[in-house]
């Protein structure tokens, strides 16, 4: 090849080259800027040239470290040896023998639950176990109503709320349950376990303050640990205690800037079956000059039981504690027990609500509640309001149960208010240390009461503790447990007579399992 | 001849002298801008809406289905062809009509015995991660631009709304009383200045069955979204946006029909816990029959798909463990893992070089801090995600798990149901024996129209998770209105009842979803996924387009999701269609035609043929493309695809079973 070809052919390409260059937009620009840099001193635009490189490499490379500071570089090979060496555990643990029994003994029931059962074993049982407080599930006209509904609007919305899952029955669901309560506004989830845990990450950020009651139940204290918040504890349904924690929140934050700051407490306890003392929580001024103005939001979370249960009309604890609904923050509850529906609430006002409705990440990221079951919440809501002897015949039949079981009993009591159809029957205290029970012990024995209890006809349950206890948000200061419980549920759909029955039953299992010999000994050589 | 009942969206008195194939010239001015700016020379194209009634009367494409009646289980009930010839022409009593109607808007007539498809992977190994088509840089920077003005104006208008305003919505802002306020401006601030200008698009209330039609209730806003008006009137639209794969979402049938005698017998609800009470023989059996659909020896349901996750994390893994999890995994699995205890990772969006990496590395270095070796780690990951249509690289990761020995979990929210020859989720898919995979979980709220999720793996497995999950011990159990949905509609797809028409539906979702999104290439959309998913994301780009798209789309009545940033990366505003195996592909071209429309008005059309879509001379199947552009020397050269709507829907139908391209 010629080399003046060759020469003439790099000229031309350069000079494409340099056509190319001067139409980038703003090329002018930086040629001005390098001609005007240069100033006849190449070292001036090499330094220049280093700090474009410099610049440019910063930009690129990534904004954090890519490895921690003890990461040990390995070879590939020694890496492949690392892998082969590797075992990993087993996916699950197997189970304990306690889970093992639990589960063997767990009943199946055989068509609908009521207040009689049947069981997959052939028998009929007094269902002493469901949250089936008013039997709105054998009511015909709620059935009807459900499969009106069914008919128009068929099973799943297949959507989440915020696309197209919405319908005008959960609309309408809502505002009954604000109406009924007494707020401005209410949400409702798909299902009453993760609502209280969505909720509270919702508004609790990382560097706010709650303070919780230290038995709350397991679904607050998921939510707490999703919320990253610090979290202080006051001892159970201790106002005083309370108050200090308050009063040491303000004077730690007092120089710093203002968080959010959360009470949380349940309505009824799920775990004691007690109330908290809403109106020294909100109204008693002593308690609030204290520590106000800085100590702010009070959220009272009610759960389950509650809900539908308290309260002249049912319409929970802000009623039967004479509290405005409104003075609470927020309000949440379970439509899935005594109303036989499905999915949970949280009552508050509007902009609350709102802000639930995009960042409650149980209402966003899940589908919408059924129609058939929103329906259903609407309706025994409404069968509540009209029927007001519901409710006696309730409490009626809770003063019967409690008069079997808590004073007659050499072995247990019972820690719930006394309106609260959900009985938390434990062992006595004095039994416990006599025998030198453990915990453990103790939910061998009433498991052992459950079986005793279903064997002669009436079907009750074991409080389920042990997610709460395992929990991490415990309280962990050595003196905190949870104390192994039997849990009762009283229902109107039994007579007096009945409840009275089943009673005694109980009463008596709890004697015969007490009074075993293996459990004698247990006391005798822990 | 079979009685042709009117399609509700086609108006069939069209007049007369608009025949198929007379060309108009285009009417519409909006897209020189695109022009200039994609720089290609657009043909005259037929207005789109007109083009489809066109193509619906012409007789050559309608003919097969007036001479074959057609053979769908969901049109055999209703009144058969009376083939008395005696009688020349008998419309159907009104009731007849209303009936079917009704039918007919929760699930669509199969319009062609032909437009079936088996969902299936085909070739061997790993999956070819899809080409991904980007715009020309004037919409990125656009994009770019709009978000910076939106942000910018919404700070200004916060910083003098917070000083001046006397509105409650900037005193919630602040600390008043020694009150904090309950949510920071900043947390809020997307929600307020951007969210808020869209907001009409989301949430849209409906009312009666989410099926092939919504009804959503008709709304105006008099104070720029912050409320709503129900003006009491509702407006029919074709739906898009539900995630009713099999179209189990019906108010009659024989799903409905069990659920109501269920409802007679059970009740409503079994008032408690699982680990209480509510384990009832109607639950054992779904969750038998869910074991033996996904292929797995024992399985558990729970009454929320989200509290499945959230729930089931915590109790497989704990401190000292490790999840490895797909970065663009949900929302319940990231919350899960959290709630978990165990130190969590990410890996690049189904990319198997980058998971194994992180193998490696999390292995040879164990622990972080101390060393010790990991004491499992859980590998997550979907089967199908739900913002991207892309489908779980399945036998890539079932390589990596024989060397590296990690647990699987998979989330087959949106897959099961919805993908493999059986519906039976990935594994069916892809043909793997599902004992490989250590745990299937997946929601009941998708393609079973019911609600909740469950989790499926070995009997030790699930009878450690049964004491353990706090959702079971803690958590209501699912309702029997709500067990008895998935009960029978997993007897369907499983042709224990009314046979045949599982199938019907698996294959027609399968030939719904390719023939969209192979319609929507070729008119020049960029397409996001893999050919076989039900969802069908197509980008948008610029925040604006999205409320237009979603609006222009509720004119044309259709219903469809759109979704933005935070769900999306930031320029990657996409438009997500859900399709279902209720519509037929009727509905199909009446998307197609739609977006052919609002694709012009919004310039959205950006394909430059990278990922398919581009006419290939006559003779070169998408099969020997590939050759044939080596030969060639074309490999890199793409023709923008900017097909007509009559061309799409004349040749879709039979393309759509081969290569996508």
């Amino acid at each position: 090849m010629d080399l003046h070809e060759a020469q003439a052919r790099l000229m031309a390409s350069l000079n494409d080259l340099s056509h190319a260059f001067q139409k980038i937009p703003g090329s002018e620009i930086l040629i001005r800027y390098i001609q005007s840099s240069y100033q006849n001193d190449p070292v001036r635009s090499a330094i220049e040239l280093v700090l474009v490189i410099f610049f440019v490499r910063y930009l690129l490379s990534p904004s954090y470290a890519t490895h921690g500071p003890n990461y040990v570089k390995l070879r590939e090979d020694e890496i492949d040896e690392l892998v082969r060496d590797w075992e990993p555990e087993p996916l699950v643990p197997a189970q304990t023998p306690m889970e093992k029994q639990e589960a063997d003994s767990l009943p199946t029931i055989v068509g609908p639950t009521g207040p009689k059962t049947k069981l997959s074993n052939g028998k009929t049982v007094t269902n002493l176990a469901s949250y089936n407080f008013y039997n709105f599930n054998a009511n015909e006209q709620v059935k009807e109503k459900a499969i009106q509904t069914l008919q128009t609007y068929g099973v799943g919305p297949c959507g989440p709320p915020q696309f197209y899952g919405t319908q005008d029955v959960h609309m309408k669901t809502e505002t009954d349950i604000a109406t009924y309560l007494g707020t401005q506004s209410c949400i409702v989830y798909a299902q009453a376990f993760s609502t209280v845990s969505s909720v509270i990450p919702a508004f609790c950020k990382r560097g706010d303050i709650i303070i919780a009651d230290k038995m709350v139940n397991f679904s607050i204290r998921k939510g707490l640990e999703a919320s990253r918040s610090n979290i202080i504890w006051y001892n159970h349904n201790d106002m005083e205690d309370l108050e200090r924690q308050m009063q040491k929140v303000v004077q730690q934050q007092a120089k710093k800037k203002l968080t959010r700051r959360f009470v949380v407490a349940e309505g009824l306890y799920e775990l004691t079956g007690d109330s908290v003392n809403l109106p020294k929580l909100v109204r008693n001024p002593a308690f609030w000059s204290n520590s106000s103005p800085s100590t702010s939001s009070v959220s009272a979370w009610t759960r389950l039981g509650l809900f539908g249960v308290l309260g002249r009309t049912g319409r929970g604890l802000t009623e039967a504690q004479n509290v405005d609904a409104s003075q609470i923050d927020m309000i949440t509850g379970s439509l899935a027990g005594p109303l036989c529906a499905g999915g949970g609430f949280c009552c508050a006002n509007k902009d609350v609500v709102d802000h639930q409705r995009i960042n409650a990440a149980s209402y966003t990221f899940s589908a919408a509640l059924p129609a058939m079951l929103a329906v259903t919440a609407s309706e025994t809501l409404n069968m509540l309001q009209s029927n007001p002897e519901l409710l006696t015949h309730l409490r009626d039949n809770i003063k019967a149960m409690r008069a079997q079981l808590d004073p007659r009993s050499d072995w247990v009591i019972c820690t719930s208010v006394p309106e609260n159809p959900i009985m938390i029957i434990v062992l006595k205290p004095e039994v416990v240390q006599a025998r030198g029970l453990t915990p453990e012990d103790q939910e061998r024995i009433l498991q052992d009461c459950v079986e005793e209890t279903l064997n002669n006809g009436v079907m009750i349950t074991k409080l389920k503790s042990l997610p709460a206890r395992q929990s991490a948000s415990a309280p962990h200061d050595g003196t905190w447990y949870i104390q192994p419980a039997l849990k009762v549920c009283v229902t109107s759909g039994l007579s007096k007579k009945e409840i009275e029955k089943a009673g005694v039953t109980i009463r008596h299992a709890i004697t015969k399992v007490m009074t075993r010999k293996t459990n004698r000994q247990s006391s005798v050589n822990p | 001849m079979p009685r042709r009942i009117s399609i509700p969206f086609t108006s069939n008195s069209m007049p007369q002298t608009e025949k198929s194939g007379e060309r108009r010239p285009s009417t519409s001015k909006g897209n020189r801008l695109t022009q200039f700016f994609s720089g290609t020379p657009r043909k005259d194209q037929l207005s789109a809406q007109q083009a489809l009634q066109a193509m619906q009367n012409s007789p050559s494409i309608t003919a097969p289905s007036l001479a074959l009646p057609s053979i769908s289980l969901s049109t055999a009930t209703v009144g058969e062809v009376p083939d008395e010839s005696t009688t020349l022409f008998e419309p159907p009593t009104s009731e007849e009509v209303q009936v079917k109607r009704r039918a007919d808007a929760q699930f669509g007539p199969l319009v062609h015995p032909s437009h079936r498809y088996v969902s299936k992977h085909h070739g061997d190994g790993g999956l070819k991660a899809p080409i991904i088509d980007e715009p020309p840089y004037y919409f990125v920077l656009t994009t770019y631009i709009s978000y910076l003005l939106l942000i910018l104006l919404g700070h200004i208008r916060d910083f003098f709304g917070k000083r001046f305003s006397k509105k409650p919505m900037y005193q919630q802002l602040k600390a008043s009383n020694g009150y904090a306020p309950l949510t920071d401006d900043f947390d809020s601030f997307y929600t307020r200045r951007l969210k808020l200008r869209i907001d009409d698009c989301f949430a849209r209330t409906s009312t009666g069955v989410p099926g092939r039609y919504i009804s959503l209730l008709d709304r105006v806003s008099h104070d720029f979204n912050a409320s709503y008006t129900y003006t009491g009137t509702t407006t029919e639209t074709l739906n898009l946006s539900s995630y009713n794969y099999l179209g189990f979402a019906q108010s009659e049938g024989p799903c409905a029909d069990a659920v109501e005698d269920c409802t007679r017998k059970y009740g409503l609800s079994f008032c408690g816990p699982r680990a209480d009470a509510g384990t009832s023989d109607l639950a054992v059996e779904v969750e038998k029959e869910i074991a033996a659909f996904v292929g797995k020896p024992d399985a558990m349901v729970f009454s929320m798909g989200f509290v499945t996750n959230a729930s089931s994390f915590p109790a497989l893994v704990s401190k000292g463990c490790l999840i490895i999890s797909d970065e663009l995994n949900h929302a319940s699995i990231r919350i899960g893992a959290r709630l978990s205890g165990a130190v969590i990772r990410s890996f690049k969006h189904n990319d198997m070089a980058d998971l194994e990496n992180r193998l490696r590395e999390a292995i040879a270095q164990g622990q972080p801090r101390t060393h010790r070796p990991w004491k499992k780690i859980l590998v997550a990951i979907e089967g199908l995600y739900s913002m991207e249509g892309t489908v779980c690289d399945l036998p890539g990761v079932l390589k990596l798990k024989e060397t590296y020995k990690f647990y699987l979990f998979i989330d087959e929210a949106h897959s099961i149901g919805a993908l493999g020859p059986n519906g039976r989720g990935v594994c069916d898919y892809f043909g793997v024996d599902p004992a490989k995979v250590d745990i299937l979980m997946g929601t009941l709220t998708k393609s079973f129209g019911a609600n909740g999720g469950y989790v499926a793996a070995e009997p030790h497995i699930v009878a450690k998770l049964r004491s353990t999950n706090a959702a079971t011990q803690l958590g209501e159990s699912p309702a029997p209105s709500v067990l008895m949905q998935i009960l029978a509609s997993l007897r369907i797809i499983t042709g224990e009842l009314a046979p045949g028409q599982g199938e019907e539906r698996l294959q027609r979702i399968a030939f719904n979803s390719r023939y969209l999104r192979l319609g929507l290439k070729r008119l020049g959309f960029i397409v996001y996924g893999h050919d076989d998913s039900p969802i069908i994301p197509v980008a948008l780009y610029n925040p604006g387009k999205m409320s237009a798209f979603s609006h222009e789309m509720l004119k044309r009545k259709i219903s469809v999701v759109i979704v933005g940033y935070p769900a999306t990366p930031l320029i990657s505003s996409r438009v997500r269609f859900c399709i279902s195996s209720a519509h037929n592909k009727d509905d199909m071209d009446r998307v197609l035609a739609a977006c052919q429309e609002v694709g012009d008005i919004l310039q959205i059309k950006f394909s430059t043929g990278v990922a398919g879509g581009q006419k290939l001379p006559a003779g070169i199947t998408p099969e020997n493309e590939e050759q044939w552009r080596k030969e060639n020397g074309l490999e890199n050269v793409f023709e923008p695809p900017r097909w007509s709507l009559e061309e799409v829907m004349a040749v879709g139908a039979a393309d759509c079973k081969g290569k996508l391209r």
